[in-house]
């Protein structure tokens, strides 16, 4: 998998890239608009990460160049500006998501995923992992091809920890990606204790071989065992 | 008080002042004329009396006034060569009247022949007292007239002239500086309120200017955050995947990456904020806004079920509002959300959609709010955490609240708290 990261921020560049090396992609990275209209359109990327403000240039008008080319579909944005006329515009040209910044690293992994997954495995709307298999289309969960009953959010949660397997998932990413983006509240953790704690017992009952483990207090990872 | 009642005041004293004075002024000159007309009478008719005596002697014989207006008596020499003209005010019983009554009497002496004989002449004075009574009657009538007319004047044709300073006043009560771009024109040539109004245009400009600096300046800062706090969260994420930390160094890193979320939260919430209030949502449309209820809570139903809430919802009409979605989602969702989140284990949520409100009131662990605060930028309760919340929720449902006009109430009644959208 070849991904490519537009962003002038060198230290949040060289982060990003340092984490996408962690799931094994071919990471290459373009500082401003010009060397990022070079790359695109010599060589071909699974997914592209575009900033929207860049030096000399805005990462929208890449973005159309790309779509006039077909090319748009691979793109997730990644701006400061929270501002729907960009999402909407960005949408429109192609782009397949839009994340603001800040995010979590653990955010843009699942993202990312998703948009490898719909170009590259389409048709086949599954998660497997060792013995578990997580049906994304029926919303259902399989441990040795038993159904195992999940309630929305636990299927949620598990597929966000599937997304990140062996990566670090913190609370503070998890809460967001549960409740969305609007609550101000900025831990509502009791929840997703319980939540995992629940997730936790099903795994162990069914003889998964995965497992959840607490990370330093901060945070959880999905790992196999 | 109104400016026309206090110049009225203002006038109404020297006006006093100015109408007694020229009524004593007034009243002495007239007297002096009459005294005057009288006095130049009264020696006309010496003369004649004299003049008569001279030719007709039993003109002489009449010592009493009686039916005439004079009266004669002999003097000696010396009495008569000492008696000078003189003019008096004395009084006389008047048949007519009844009473006495000041008359004016000239007092003085002639010679016929070689014989002296004093002569007095009367004629009937005016009345002072009544003179006076009723120069005093004229004169509070003259003022109150005055006053009359200068209140109806002053309501008539002030009122008129003072009506674009009126208008002025009542276009700067409406301004509000986060809706309004100027106050609008009035029309009037006088000098005074145009001036007014170029002084008030150059304030609210000025105001105006530094209000959209500053909004464009929490904006940007805002946005300027965003980059170096994705720096931050991200490396720090790495850094705790990294397991090369010791668990101390592990648990320190956790909480300066628990102290940045909650620091782009604060960030994102204020450029939240700024962006309702620079009005960058504004692709309004009908919307249901019972469905919007239903799908709001159908999100935050796993929550209020791990808290053990019951969540109710009562629709006696339906509400359509033509909002911007987003913001419609933000309003009802951070409503909803303060119910489930600030209330109590096993407690009760209650929405209630009716004819153009939405209620939704809730059990909670918070006493009464205080509703001069609750839409206040950070305030928390005592009880509310500040890692728990940013204290921007309700400020930014009031804040769409005002961007559409609609009324947002606070009530607290039998420990349950109450906030009740108006849609119009």
């Amino acid at each position: 998998m070849k991904v490519l990261i537009i962003e002038d921020e060198q230290d949040l560049q060289d982060a990003i890239k340092a984490s996408l090396e962690k799931e094994s992609y071919i990471v290459e990275t373009a500082g401003d608009f010009d060397s990022a209209y070079e790359k695109l359109f010599i060589y071909e990327y699974d997914c592209i990460l575009l900033d929207i403000m860049l030096p000399n240039g805005s990462g929208l008008d890449l973005l159309s160049e790309l779509k006039k080319n077909n090319k748009s579909e691979n793109v997730i944005i990644i701006s400061a500006k929270n501002s729907l006329d960009d999402k909407i515009k960005g949408l429109e040209l192609g782009a397949d998501d839009y994340l603001t910044k800040p995010f979590h690293i653990a955010e843009l992994n699942a993202r990312v995923k998703a948009v490898l997954r719909r170009n590259k495995f389409m048709g086949k709307n599954t998660i497997e992992l060792k013995n578990v298999c997580l049906d994304l289309e029926e919303r259902l969960f399989y441990i040795n091809n038993e159904q195992t009953p999940l309630n929305r959010k636990e299927f949620d949660i598990l597929n966000y920890f599937l997304l990140n397997k062996n990566r670090l998932v913190t609370r503070n990413a998890l809460a967001e990606y549960v409740w969305g983006d609007h609550i101000d509240q900025a831990d509502n953790f009791d929840f997703i204790y319980s939540q995992i704690k629940n997730i936790r017992k099903k795994l162990k009952d069914a003889d998964a071989d995965i497992e959840i483990q607490a990370v330093y207090g901060v945070g959880y990872k999905l790992v196999a065992l | 008080m109104k400016l026309l009642n206090q110049s009225l005041l203002y006038l109404s004293i020297p006006i006093f002042i100015i109408i007694s004075i020229w009524a004593v002024v007034f009243y002495s000159n007239m007297l002096d004329e009459i005294y005057d007309s009288l006095d130049d009478g009264l020696d006309n008719y010496k003369l004649l009396i004299i003049q008569k005596a001279q030719r007709d002697s039993s003109v002489l014989q009449k010592s009493t006034f009686d039916e005439s207006n004079y009266a004669i008596r002999e003097l000696n020499k010396t009495e008569a060569l000492n008696t000078k003209d003189v003019y008096l005010d004395t009084l006389m019983y008047m048949l007519n009247e009844e009473k006495m009554e000041p008359v004016r009497m000239l007092h003085t002496a002639f010679r016929k022949g070689d014989k002296y004989y004093e002569l007095k002449v009367i004629s009937s004075m005016v009345e002072e007292d009544d003179q006076i009574n009723n120069l005093t009657k004229s004169a509070i009538w003259l003022y109150i007239a005055l006053l009359l007319s200068i209140i109806i004047i002053n309501n008539v044709v002030l009122q008129r002239l003072w009506q674009p300073f009126y208008e002025l006043v009542g276009n700067l009560k409406k301004f509000q500086i986060d809706r309004d771009k100027s106050i609008p024109a009035i029309s009037t040539r006088t000098k005074e309120f145009q001036e007014l109004k170029k002084a008030t245009d150059t304030l609210v400009e000025h105001s105006l200017d530094i209000f959209n600096r500053q909004k464009l300046f929490i904006e940007n800062a805002a946005h300027e955050l965003q980059t170096p706090l994705a720096v931050i969260t991200n490396k720090l994420e790495l850094l705790l995947e990294e397991n090369t930390l010791t668990d101390e160094e592990a648990i320190t890193v956790a909480q300066v990456l628990q102290t940045t979320n909650r620091l782009a939260k604060y960030n994102k919430s204020l450029l939240m904020l700024s962006k309702i209030e620079n009005k960058q949502f504004s692709d309004n449309q009908p919307l249901s806004l019972n469905l919007l209820v239903h799908q709001v809570i159908a999100e935050l139903e796993d929550f209020a079920q791990f808290k053990n809430i019951k969540l109710s919802i009562e629709e006696s009409a339906k509400i359509e509002v033509n909002m911007d979605a987003h913001l419609a989602y933000i309003l009802v969702h951070n409503l909803i959300k303060n119910a489930i989140f600030h209330n109590l284990m096993n407690g009760l949520v209650k929405v209630n959609i009716e004819e153009e409100a939405l209620t939704i009131k809730n059990t909670s662990e918070n006493e009464k709010l205080d509703e001069t605060k609750i839409y206040e930028r950070y305030y928390r309760t005592r009880k509310t955490d500040k890692r728990k919340s940013t204290g921007l929720g309700l400020p930014i449902v009031q804040t769409i609240c005002k961007l559409y006009g609609f009324k947002i109430f606070y009530r607290y009644v039998s420990n349950q708290h109450s906030f009740k959208v108006k849609f119009a």
